[in-house]
């Protein structure tokens, strides 16, 4: 096992990997930009390095700087910031220094969205029908969407989290949605390009995490996560084993998965997405994630593992075997933000109140406490519910209880909108989609 | 005449018309930005925008005023 390990991220997920690290008897250093100097995740670490400010999060050297001068083995980008930088990959690789996550070739190549579509594809996985190659600009776009029929999704050829995202019905809304994608694709990663694919209306978003070993061999885990739940394209809610996949499905969801990642070779902990139409069981590749997933606390209580000590096992080349894995109930996860329950706004402020529920079941990785600061420099994920159980019915009881119990007073907070999608009678049947959150929202009372 | 304000603590992204145009009910004036979200700030008066009270970059906090239309 190695001996240090650099936690470059900050707030939940920074507490989540310094909570395993410590467990093994790994030396922790934890980030601060200053501004959120205040956060539990600073005060859990062995050592602290001060960044000159929060936009540093996301700077190469800052980080690789951090590392030097605390000694620390091996760096954990968590997610978001620099967790799929290439560039940070291989900066580490040139200090010495272990990255815990994939190769860069392999983020490099499926962080092109359409590169990987493609790399896929010719290996038998099914991908939806769209550009072939990325497209630059309206009248490419026009010309695709001739030959592809509406309605289309757009996406930034090189986004993830939803950013830049949009549905095009005709021409008029894939202008629109070609500029939106290509500006923010621009902004966001320096890369106007976009990708279109056929929209699928009435699909659920089911993914499955894999696990690439030191031999070459990759593990798909056995509980797919449903990610249906989402507003603004971003997930809210999740859970595990989704209810719309049955053991034949989920058998060949996995195989997909594998095939995917082992095209590339693929090492470390990821997740392959994909989008299912429930009424065919028909699936299509979206996406693999080269790094830990916000909604990975499911898997693990529905496996039973640990999915952050597995990843630094793999990182440090031990020769890890991961036992044929038993799904040994349900769970479920609810994203806590600091954003109105209404039009999911985003509202920073001070935390005057902050009471977690606990109990059998009841896991809570949350970044924040009473007396710390929601600034408007980070994203508004405050912290996670994570709820399982023996069964979906017994999780759905638990999880009315800690949203109950779970109080938060300061920054605006979605609790009741999570509490609304608790007590939804179509989530609460299973049979929910990814327009679930618009129908909530329409059909709310004036 | 009508005051835009601001929602929430935020920067100011961009402005996305110039002083002096004519907007209608419904128009996009400037995105803001907090938390990793570009949110869209519209208004629902028509006129002219007489002037932004804000530059692309300052900080604004809840109730702010953004902008004026008359």
């Amino acid at each position: 096992m190695i001996e240090s390990l650099l936690v470059a991220n900050r707030g939940e997920i920074a507490r989540r990997v310094i909570r395993t690290a410590r467990a093994l008897g790994v030396r922790t250093v934890a980030l601060h930009a200053g501004v959120d100097a205040d956060l539990p995740h600073v005060r859990e670490a062995d050592e602290v390095v001060a960044l000159p400010g929060p936009a540093a999060y996301r700077d190469v050297e800052a980080v690789v700087a951090a590392a030097r001068a605390t000694g620390a083995e091996a760096v954990h980008p968590g997610y978001g910031f620099l967790s799929e930088s290439p560039a940070l990959a291989r900066a580490c690789g040139k200090e010495g220094l272990l990255w815990v996550g994939p190769d860069p070739e392999s983020m490099e190549l499926l962080a092109d969205k359409v590169a990987a579509r493609n790399h896929v594809a010719a290996r038998g996985v099914p991908v939806l029908p769209g550009t072939a190659d990325a497209v630059t600009g309206v009248d490419g776009a026009l010309a695709a969407a001739r030959r592809l029929g509406y309605p289309l999704m757009v996406k930034a050829s090189a986004g993830g989290g939803g950013i830049g995202m949009g549905v095009a019905g005709n021409d008029d809304e894939l202008g629109r949605a070609v500029a939106t994608a290509a500006s923010r694709g621009r902004g966001a990663f320096g890369d106007a390009r976009v990708l279109l694919e056929r929209y699928v209306s009435g699909a659920r978003h089911v993914e499955v995490q894999v696990l690439g070993l030191p031999d070459g061999s990759v593990v798909a885990f056995p509980a797919e996560r449903d990610c249906s739940v989402q507003r603004r394209h971003q997930k809210v809610v999740e859970e595990t084993p989704s209810p719309a996949v049955d053991a034949p499905l989920r058998s060949r969801l996995r195989a997909a998965a594998v095939t995917a990642a082992q095209s590339v070779g693929y090492r470390n902990a990821g997740t392959v997405e994909f989008l299912l139409q429930p009424g065919t069981g028909e699936f299509f590749f979206l996406e693999v994630n080269t790094r830990l997933q916000v909604e990975h606390p499911i898997t693990e209580e529905a496996c039973g593992v640990d999915l952050v000590e597995l990843q630094l096992r793999v990182a440090a080349g031990e020769d890890v075997h991961v036992e044929p894995v038993e799904v040994r109930g349900h769970a479920m996860e609810f994203r806590v933000c600091a954003e109105d329950p209404v039009r999911f706004l985003p509202g920073p402020g001070a935390v005057t109140e902050w009471a977690e529920p606990s109990g059998p079941g009841i896991r809570v990785d949350s970044g924040y406490a009473a007396g710390t600061t929601v600034t408007p420099h980070f994203d508004p994920l405050l912290a996670k519910l994570v709820v399982s159980g023996a069964d979906r019915t017994q999780v759905l009881e638990r999880a009315r209880d800690a949203l109950e119990a779970f109080r938060v007073r300061g920054p605006k907070i979605n609790l009741p909108f999570l509490r609304e999608v608790l007590a939804d009678p179509e989530f609460t049947s299973g049979t929910y989609d990814t327009g679930i959150v618009d129908r909530l929202v329409a059909s709310r009372r004036p | 005449m009508a005051e835009i304000r601001a929602e929430m603590v935020a920067n100011v992204w961009k402005l996305v018309v110039t002083e002096g145009s004519a907007v209608d009910a419904g128009d996009e004036i400037c995105i803001l930005e907090s938390m990793k979200m570009e949110i869209p700030v519209v208004t629902e008066t028509a006129g002219v925008l007489q002037r932004f009270t804000v530059a692309e970059g300052d900080a604004v906090q809840e109730g702010d005023v953004i902008a004026v239309v008359a």
